[in-house]
Parts: C-alpha cells; structure tokens; sequence
C-alpha cells in the first residue's frame, strides 16, 4: 500500500470548576477538603421534594468566560437533564445545559471554541476497600461535598494537530482562566479537567476520521502523552488496516497503556429533556455588561502588545504574558525607570531576575522592588556598573532589598576609574612579560592570561573590553 | 363534641378567635375521629396537639396532610415502600406556611404511590374506602385526605393535583377540592411526581374552607424557581348569584363519555346557573381531545426521572443485592415500586428514549401548547368553564386495576386544564344513585378569586347534604 | 406498539428488574396505552412551539451567599449503609 502519512485531529472538552463561594443549585459553601459529607444539605443530596435555584454569580462568571474567548452569548439559554445512575450523581440526573449552551463559537488563539455552558459537578466516590455488609464485592464510599460544585464545561473546535499543541493551548487556556478570576485551574485537584477527542486522517484529506475519547488527563504532561500515545496506537491500527472503535478511553499514566473505559450508562442513552424545574436565563444588558466590565486584559492580548509597542520578542512578550506576576512586575519597573530601555529591563527580568529567583519563586516573594530593577539595569546601560557585578547586586536586592547605588557604593562594586585601571594594567603587563611577549609574537589568544589577572584584580569591576583596549594601547 | 365537627374549619376558627372554643378541645375531637379511622385514610397520626395562639388566622384547627409533602421528623413516604419509615430533615413549605398560620398537622393521609392512580388503590399501604360507600373508591390520588374531610375525620386537608388528583376524589366523595394555578403555591418539599404540573391545593368541606385554607398557602417562595406567588389576596367568597357571569361548555368535554347520573346533575348545575343570573353557552377546545396523550406523555417522562433517585444509597428502602451496584439499583427499585409506578417509569423513559422523543415527548409538549391556546382562546368569549369533574361517580374497589388504560381516561376532564396550568375547582353537584358528582369551574390563570364566588353561588343554591357521609 | 425487547432494554435504562409475568403484563398494557398516545401523531404540529413551563418567568438566580450545611450526622441519618463518614456502595464495576 502506498505510504501515506496520517495528520492528528485534536479537540479539548475542559471541565472548569468555578470559585463562587456556594454550589451551583444550593446555599452550601464549596469545599476545600474539609471532612466528607460536611457541606451537604437537602437539596444538593437531592432528598425528595427539594428543588434546584441557580446560584446568579455562577452564571456571571460563565458569561465573563464565553466573552472572554469570544462567543456569542445565547439570548436565552435553559438547562436540561442528562439521566443516567450512578451513585455519585444523588437526583440521577446531571443539571446542564445541553441544546441551548450560554456561549457557543468563540476563538482563543487559533483554536474554535465550539460551546461554553453551564452544569453542576458530581460526587466524589472514595474506594473503601471490602464492605463489612455487601461480601465479596468491593465498596465504595459517597462524599457529596464536591456534588453540586458550580463547573463550566469549554468544548473546542477540532482544530488541533499535535500532542504538543494541545498541551500548549490549554496551558494559554489555563492562563486566561486564572487572569479572569473565576478557578483555581488547578489540574492536579481537578478545578481543571481535561478530555480529549482524537482522530486521524490522512493527510490533505478533509473527512474527519474515528475519533476516540482520552478521559480525564489530571497534568500537562499527561496530556502530552496522552494524546501522543493515542495517536501512535490509531496510526498503528491504520497501518495495518485496521478500524478504529468510536471509544472513551483511559491513559495510564505509569505504564503509558491506553484502556478502554466500560461507560457509566452502557447503552449510553441519556435522555435529554428540558429541567422542568429551572426556567430560561436570559442575559440582560445589565448582566452583560457586568460581566465585560469584570474582565481584565487577558494574556493573549497583553504578549502582543508588548510585542508591539515594546518591540519585546515574542518568547519574552509571552512569558511575561502568561507568567502575570513577571508581567506585572516589569511593567512596574518599566514605569519606574521612565524612559528606561524597555528591552534592556525585559531581558533582566525574564533572564536575569529568573534565574535569580529560581523555580516556583515570585518576585513579590523577594525584597526586590521594580524600582530598584529599573535603577540597577540604568547603572548598567549607563556602563556605571559592569554586568557581573550588577548581577551580585541583584542577588542582594532579591535577598536583603534596599538600594542600588548604596549596595554598588558600600561593597565597592562600582567600576573602576581609568587611573587606577591603567595602573594594575601597567602592573599586570610588567608581571606577566612572558605573555605579552607571546602576544606581540603574533599569539593572540596569550592576551586571555593578561586579561584574566587583571579581572581577579579588579574583582568584576572592569569591563573585558575595556581592558582589552588598554592592554592592546600598550602593546 | 360532635356538633364541633360539624362546624366547618373556617365556623370553627372563628369560634377560637372570639373564644368560644378552645383549640384543644379541637384538637381533640377529631384526634379521637382520626384515630378511629375504619377507611385507612391516614397513614400516620400526630399525638401530641401542638401549641396553638387562639388568634392565629387559622385558629388552630388541625390539618390533614397528603403524605406527598415532606414534613420534618415525621415519616414522609408517598405511600411508597421504597420510602417507608423515611423522616425527612426539613417541611414543605405550604406545609409551614399552613401550620404558621395555625393549622396544626393532624396527620399524613394515604394516597396512590407517588401520586400515581385515580382511584387510591396504587397505596403500597392499602387502599381507602370511600365513606359514602365503602365498597368503592375514594378517588385519587389524595384519597385520603378527601376521604378523610368527607367523613370528619379531618376539618380540613391539603392534597396535590398533577392531572386531577385533588379535583377528582374530591368529587368522588362529595367535598370542594381546587387545583391552584401553577406557580401561586411552592412546590418546595412536595415528593415530585411531575415537576411541570404538580400543585398543591386545598380539600375542604365547602368553598369558604377552601378560600381560607388556599389564602395561607399561596405566596411566592424562594426555594422554588418556578414560584410565582398570587398576584391578588385570596378573598372569603361572598357571591349569592352569578349574574353577568359567562359559563362555557366544552363539548369535546361533555359528550358521549359522561355515565346519565352525571349528566343529569350537570344539566341541573346549567339550569342552576341560569336561575342564578349566569349565561351558558358553548365553547370549544379543539385539541382537549389530545390531552390524556399528551399527559401520559409528559408526566411519566418528567416522572421517570424524578424517581431516579430513589436508589438505596442515601434514603429509603435498599435491596439486601450482594452482586454489584447494577443489582442493587434494579433490585431496590423492584422492591421499593409498586406495578403502576413501573409502569410510568417505563413509559416516561421509553418516550425520552433516542429516536423516540421527537415523536412522543416533543409532539406532546406541542400538543400542550395547543391546549394552552385553546382556553385562552374560550376565556375571550367565557369568563369560566364549566363541566363535570369526573365522567362517572365512584366506582367499585378493584374495578378499574387491571385496565390501566381505562384508569387513564378516567382523568379526561380535569388534565387539560392542568397541561395549562390554570386554576379549576370541583364542588358538589348533587348525587347519582347516592353517589356525589363533582362539578368542575375553570378559569384563567391566577382567577381563584373569581372561581371561589362562582362556586360560592352554586353551593348556596345546590344545599348539598355533605353531612351524611360524617355520620 | 411496544415490543418484548424494547420493554427489556427500557427496564434497563431505568434500573427497574421485572419478572417473567411483568414483562408479559408490561409489553401488554404498555402497547395499549401507546396505541392511544399515538393519536397525536395525526395533529399537524409544524410550527407549533413547545411548552415545557407555563409560567413565564426567567433569569430566577439566587445570591451567592452561603446557607448553613447539615451536620453530617443528620445528612447521614437516614443512608441505609453508611461508615459514619459517607454513604456506602458496591464499587462501580465491581
Ligand atoms: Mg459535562
Ligand atoms: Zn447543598
């Protein structure tokens, strides 16, 4: 058969568990590991006769997120019920909106967002080994405190092409969450959840192929993985022309093996049907503009205009785009320095400052301020203090704080001054005759020996070139 | 004693205000009727009599309570096995509404499971027996609470109509039951059969009770997102005469289908109308026709899954299953339902069923549509329709149970108007054969005041001899 | 009209085990009841839109402010089998 190379079809559904201080449907506080079944009352136990009431700030921030990625807003959405059992979902119905979403066709990045809607989250079941009552069969235990927990479900567009891709999105889709303020977007305790539907067709062809459902992947890596893994085993199946089942599947994450998932409701018929027991929302001017009026400059937009009125890389607009802290701090500094150079202060603090702070460290933990940045990457422009010693000074800055200029001027890190420089050249060029013999010789590299013992001298307080200079004058 | 019971709830109230009678002695009087109960009306009793301030507006006459509704630490089953012994942690709150008023809950009355019948025999807890003739059916599904009003165990009972279920048996046993508009009472803590149609009501001895008992029970509710509350105060009716007022019969409604007894006291309630001042006049509603299937549509549906949750693991009865969470489910729910609940649970779930809502679940809701449009196309011309409550008086014990279809058209004249969720009252006609026939006033949306004298005029003009079934 | 299958696999859906005789009864009754509902399949219905509330109110949203939860032993008092701390079942799948 002839060699044909398959292209990946990659769309992201994300669960979004939303930070409004109650549930979706009840007064009860969200929880955050407090003891099971502890923030729990009739309604989100779904004890008979109680009736669900729509929690308005859930739906402010469902409408801030389908702005936000640049939907349009249903002008009347309403909620239906999935109905399938299982012992973490208490009414055995799902309350969500299914046929009219609250936000359908935006587009973050270069990624379509098909749909944004609204639902409530399920139970946690917690295995508990063998039960006393129920012999010879395994049992669960039921903690509702996460039942009824207010979650937006994001479903994109199938416009994705590569594992890596996919990991890379999310990540810029984590970011605009979190800028927005409505979750944690925390993956590894689920505020963030992440399935993936995964096809492939040949190359050059526009007929989608089989796709099969990737399940819950709690990291970025996994994903990566994940999805990468997928794609290898379709490819295989195709090579030796096989079919791929319509699936939802399971990626294990120690053995990297891909599993199929029995289905909650094996016949998967959910029966669908408006809840009878909620009526329409119906977004008002007033609630629209809240919700635009709620949202921030979002990282996408903020890389690019620090691409464009900056003239900052693209690498560095972008992490200083995704990172909000970096971000924000330069552009305090920036604003400190006024008139500083922009890109000089940039590549201080994305190089610099970070290497400085180390892994998982912000700036607001250190006591260095964005002024004494913007001062200290002036004194280096400005040639007052050579880049090795600045970058002593800003070990100090980050450990102890103060003043620049103080710093530079106490621990004489200030750059040497011409006379004295001459001097310790005249004395190193008499010290090391044989080396400038060699140099005059026509050896160039032998000048490195001279240089090197005059930077000892002067501990970093000289510039290379400089002395290079004066070294060749002499010469 | 007996000359209290023969007061109605309101007569009686009004004695406690001006100190005549003492709620206690109240109480106790129909404590002792209740607890002599020979027709299994009530499923639960209350023993103590609460305490009660003498001017309370409902003067601390007791309250029979469908056991549909939920009631704080006291057994709340829906005549249902699967919830037997259940005591929930919280009321409803027509319930607290009523008892806040200062009606004390006398005690829980049996019903059709779930809600589920038209003639209180679905009771997991047995059937009741109609008091005006105790070979036959009180009618459903708040049989009870009807039974119990008609005989004088009870002043006063609160029931829940979703197709008919407080008109109906308060027809069959000679009482006053009214279906509010959807939306005036709270359906907050009311064990859901059919979250679009359920509403609760009052079962009373005559019209004032019933204007009395529904007046505290209306009232917007925040713990229910289709509350509506009522626009209007429910007045004491004081009509004597109809004059102006225009009746319409429906005659898809009055045809063929109505047993003679029947007919004849509803021509004689026409004749009475027009003695009254009233104008009769046809009008029609074309797609009435529709709605039985359009009802055992939807209400199974909604039905199928507002039982889902009764699966063993947080409530109620559990199956003693030791292979698996499949075999629990199936086997609790086996156990726990009684046949016609399976039986609408089927129903509802094979409508929703993939390539078969269109045809069922979405055709009906259209077809709810139409005869939503209908009435409000008759109330241009009529300011109430009138027809019988039910095409026949009540009929035998066991007559009708194993012909499920022929129990569900028994329900044609009283779905209808609650697919529109208007308001409609059943009040004593006369009788057939010693029989009570119910005749049913329906009107707009939130026109309970307008219903209430209507039927306030007739009952004074028909003088029905309710007493006869409390001897 | 409603066949022995059907009947089997809506039983399924909903989690309800019937015997024998009630799979007769069922497909018997069931059948009936369906023949009458189809009735409605002869209304022209085109454009006619579908009530699923005959209120009409929207946009009903509760405050996002906190109520009090239930104390876990009254949330647990009624569960048929629970450890005291939640509510036990046979594992899914088990
Ligand atoms: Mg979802
Ligand atoms: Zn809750």
């Amino acid at each position: 058969m002839p060699d044909v190379t398959y292209e990946p079809v990659i769309g992201l559904e994300i669960h979004v568990q939303l930070k409004t201080r109650t549930k979706m449907f009840c007064g009860c506080e969200l929880s955050f590991g407090e003891q099971p079944n502890t923030r729990t009352c009739p309604v989100c136990l779904g004890l008979p006769g109680t009736l669900p009431v729509v929690n308005a700030e859930a739906v402010h921030y469902g409408l801030m997120i389908g702005l936000a990625l640049g939907c349009e807003l249903a002008p009347r959405s309403i909620f239906h019920r999935k109905n399938y059992f299982y012992p973490d979902l208490p009414k055995g119905y799902q309350v969500s909106q299914y046929d009219i979403p609250l936000a359908r066709d935006g587009k973050l990045g270069d990624v379509r967002i098909h749909r944004v809607h609204l639902e409530e989250d399920a139970a946690k079941l917690v295995h508990a080994g063998a039960s006393g009552r129920i012999h010879s069969a395994e049992a669960s235990v039921v903690d509702f405190n996460r039942g009824g927990t207010p979650l937006v479900e994001i479903v994109s567009e199938p416009d994705i092409r590569s594992a890596a891709e996919a990991a890379e999105w999310l990540r810029l889709l984590r970011v605009t969450l979190r800028q927005l303020g409505v979750s944690d977007v925390n993956m590894e305790e689920g505020s963030l959840r992440c399935d993936a539907n995964v096809s492939l067709r040949p190359r050059g062809e526009a007929t989608l192929g089989v796709k099969t459902e990737l399940k819950n992947m709690n990291s970025f890596r996994f994903i990566e993985r994940g999805v990468e893994a997928e794609i290898e085993r379709q490819e295989a199946i195709l090579r030796d022309g096989g079919r791929i089942e319509q699936e939802t599947l399971h990626y294990d994450v120690r053995s990297g093996a891909i599993s199929s998932l029995r289905s909650k409701e094996e016949a998967h018929d959910y029966r669908y049907f408006p809840e009878p027991d909620l009526v329409p929302v119906v977004p008002t001017e007033q609630m629209v503009e809240r919700a635009r009026a709620a949202i921030p400059e979002l990282p996408a937009d903020r890389a690019e205009r620090l691409g464009r009125e900056l003239g900052l890389p693209t690498d560095q607009a972008k992490l200083l785009a995704f990172r909000t802290d970096l971000g924000d701090f330069y552009e305090r500094a920036l604003a400190a320095a006024d008139g500083g150079d922009p890109r000089a202060i940039a590549n201080w603090t994305c190089n610099e400052l970070m290497a400085t702070l180390g892994d998982g460290r912000e700036p607001g933990d250190s006591k260095l301020t964005p002024e004494a940045l913007a001062t200290l990457v002036a004194m280096v422009v400005a040639k007052d203090v050579s880049q090795s010693a600045a970058k002593e000074v800003l070990a100090r800055l980050v450990a102890e704080g103060g003043d620049p200029a103080a710093i530079v001027e106490s621990s004489g890190l200030g750059r040497a001054d011409e006379g004295e420089l001459a001097a310790i050249v005249d004395r190193a060029m008499a010290d090391q005759a044989d080396a400038v013999e060699k140099v005059r010789a026509g050896n160039d590299k032998a000048i490195g020996a001279i240089v090197g013992a005059i930077m000892r001298e002067t501990k970093g307080r000289a510039d290379g070139g400089e002395v290079q200079r004066l070294i060749r004058e002499r010469l | 004693m007996s000359d209290v019971v023969d007061l109605t709830a309101a007569a009686a109230a009004e004695r406690v205000r001006a100190g005549e009678l003492s709620p206690r002695e109240l109480w106790d009087a129909y404590r002792a009727r209740a607890a002599a109960d020979e027709l299994n009306a009530f499923l639960w009793l209350a023993d103590e009599a609460p305490e009660v301030s003498v001017d309370a507006p409902l003067g601390g006459v007791p309250l029979a309570v469908k056991d549909l509704f939920c009631t704080a630490g006291v057994p709340s089953a829906a005549a249902s096995r699967i919830l037997e012994g259940y005591r929930p942690p919280y009321s409803a709150t027509a319930v607290e509404r009523l008892t806040g008023a200062g009606a004390p809950m006398l005690g829980k009355t049996n019903m059709d499971e779930f809600a589920m019948g038209s003639s209180n025999e679905n009771s997991a807890f047995g059937p009741v027996e109609n008091p005006w003739d105790r070979s036959k059916v009180p009618g459903g599904s708040s049989g009870g609470s009807a039974a119990a009003v008609a005989a004088g165990l009870a002043p006063w009972a609160i029931g829940t109509d979703t197709g008919g279920s407080i008109r109906q048996p308060a027809a069959l046993c000679g009482i006053v039951g009214l279906k509010p508009t959807y939306g005036s009472v709270s359906r907050y803590g009311m064990i859901a059969f059919a979250s679009s149609l359920d509403q609760a009501g009052p079962l009373t001895r005559d019209v004032t009770d019933a204007a009395l008992l529904l007046r505290h029970m209306v009232g917007r509710d925040d713990c229910d997102s289709t509350s509506t509350g009522h626009p209007e105060q429910i007045a004491l009716p004081s009509a004597e005469r109809l004059d102006g007022l225009r009746f319409g019969v429906p005659p898809e409604l009055t045809g063929d289908g109505l047993e003679p007894g029947v007919r004849a006291v509803f021509e004689a309630t026409l004749e009475r109308i027009e003695q009254l001042g009233g104008t009769v006049r046809e009008v029609g509603l074309p797609h009435s026709g529709h709605a039985i299937s359009a009802y055992y549509v939807i209400a199974p549906a909604e039905a199928s899954a507002n039982l889902a949750r009764f699966d063993g693991v947080r409530y109620g009865h559990r199956a003693a299953a030791d292979d698996g969470l499949r075999s629990l489910y199936e086997q609790t729910r086996e156990e726990g339902f009684g046949t016609e609940v399976k039986r609408r649970i089927m129903l509802g779930t094979y409508a929703l069923s993939s390539g078969y809502y269109d045809a069922y679940y979405g055709r009906a809701q259209r077809v709810r549509t139409k005869i939503a449009d209908d009435f409000r196309t008759a109330f241009e011309s009529v300011d109430l329709i009138v027809t019988p409550t039910s095409p026949t008086v009540a009929f035998g014990l066991g007559e009708r149970t194993d012909d499920p279809l022929a129990m569900y058209l028994s329900d044609v004249l009283t779905v209808p108007m609650s697919l529109a969720g208007i308001p409609a009252i059943s009040t004593p006609g006369g009788l057939s054969d010693g029989l009570p026939v119910g005749i049913q006033l329906a009107g707009p949306a939130y026109s309970e005041n307008r219903i209430l004298d209507a039927a306030h005029a007739l009952e004074l003009a028909t003088g029905f001899e309710g007493e006869r079934a409390r001897a | 009209m409603i066949d022995r299958e059907q009947v089997l696999h809506v039983a399924r859906l909903a989690r309800l085990r019937l015997d024998e005789g009630e799979v007769e009864a069922m497909t018997g009754e069931l059948s009936s009841v369906l023949d009458h509902i189809e009735k409605i399949g002869e209304l022209d219905l085109d454009d006619v839109a579908p009530t699923t509330h005959v209120v009409a109110l929207e946009n009903v949203l509760r405050p996002d402010e906190p109520r009090p939860s239930l104390a876990r032993d009254a949330a647990l008092a009624e569960a048929p089998d629970s450890d005291g701390s939640g509510f036990r079942v046979p594992s899914p799948g088990a």
